[in-house]
């Protein structure tokens, strides 16, 4: 057990490691999109949702409207509300501590929740949780801190690197033809929305795709 | 940015205040775990071919297929994104 435990701690450390990584892009991101290194810091304090923080600053940077961004956060952030129903079936946290377990409830701290040994869903919640936490709101000061003192963002190809990190945040969703076929409607609706409207709606329109999928049976 | 933080905790904290019945409700639970996929391909086409109210095709769509390629050979999410950044940043120095 105690051996099972320790493999817990160390994985789930482990995660905040690779994730924490992955905010010196988003603290890049941010700043190239026109935030400033505290507004990009902000976000990760408070939002602390990956895919939704990239869709915001996406949106902004590439000149959506505030409600647009919003909105495109939101939808992502829609999944988190899913695994919590799951997590709180797993794992009993009341009072205060929950507002506590809601802000850590993210992909990663929900995979080693569900995916710990019997008796250490807890461990490997809150180990998972705060390690990522900490190191990604690290790792997005040093991204912004970075990209700030940089200037033009294009130079090291930055804007580049935002569609290949949702790329890379969307290959591992795409388990079977279904999501494949979503994934591509999406792309698809996206692409043909970019002449035709604002920025920032293009991208929930390509939400619309789960449609035929849930209406179909 | 505030209100988009604010929303996104709530949401975590109705999924931890709802009966766990909810979970039942096979379709939404459908929607919610499929959603995040097309949002996400939308965003990666947006962000690479979007223009100001056009479609472009410049350096960071070269620096996309770099890594879509990487991607595809499950390369760790930093590499995929700094090849793409540097295959874009090549590009525009040499053009």
């Amino acid at each position: 057990m105690e051996q099972a435990r320790r493999a817990v701690i160390r994985d789930g450390v482990g995660i905040g490691i690779a994730v924490g990584a992955y905010g010196l892009s988003f603290g890049a991101a941010a700043v190239t999109a026109g935030l400033t290194t505290t507004q990009a810091c902000a976000l990760s304090l408070l939002l602390f949702t990956g895919a939704s923080q990239f869709a915001l600053v996406g949106v902004l940077g590439t000149g959506g409207s505030a409600v647009a961004a919003v909105a495109g956060a939101l939808l992502l952030g829609t999944r988190n509300t899913l695994y919590a129903v799951r997590l709180s079936a797993l794992l009993p946290v009341r009072g205060p501590r929950r507002a506590v377990a809601a802000q850590l409830t993210i992909d990663e701290s929900t995979a080693m929740a569900t995916a710990a040994p019997e008796g250490l869903a807890a461990t490997g919640f809150w180990v998972t949780g705060i390690s990522v936490y900490v190191l990604w709101n690290l790792a997005t000061l040093l991204g912004a801190l970075g990209a700030a003192r940089l200037g033009d963002p294009g130079v090291l190809g930055l804007d580049a690197a935002v569609p290949a990190a949702f790329l890379a945040l969307l290959a591992p969703q795409v388990r079977d033809r279904e999501r494949l076929a979503v994934a591509a409607a999406g792309g698809l609706v996206a692409l043909l929305a970019v002449p035709l409207t604002p920025a920032g709606i293009p991208v929930l329109l390509a939400g619309l795709a789960v449609v035929p999928i849930l209406v179909r049976r | 940015m505030l209100v988009a933080s604010l929303g996104c905790f709530l949401l975590k904290l109705l999924g931890w205040s709802v009966p766990a019945s909810w979970l039942e409700r096979e379709r939404l639970q459908r929607a919610a775990v499929l959603l995040p996929v097309p949002l996400l391909a939308g965003l990666v086409v947006v962000q690479a071919f979007a223009g100001d109210r056009e479609l472009v095709l410049d350096a960071r769509a070269a620096g996309l297929g770099v890594g879509a390629v990487l991607v595809l050979l499950r390369a760790p999410f930093l590499l995929v994104v700094v090849a793409a950044a540097a295959t874009a940043a090549l590009l525009r120095a040499v053009s």
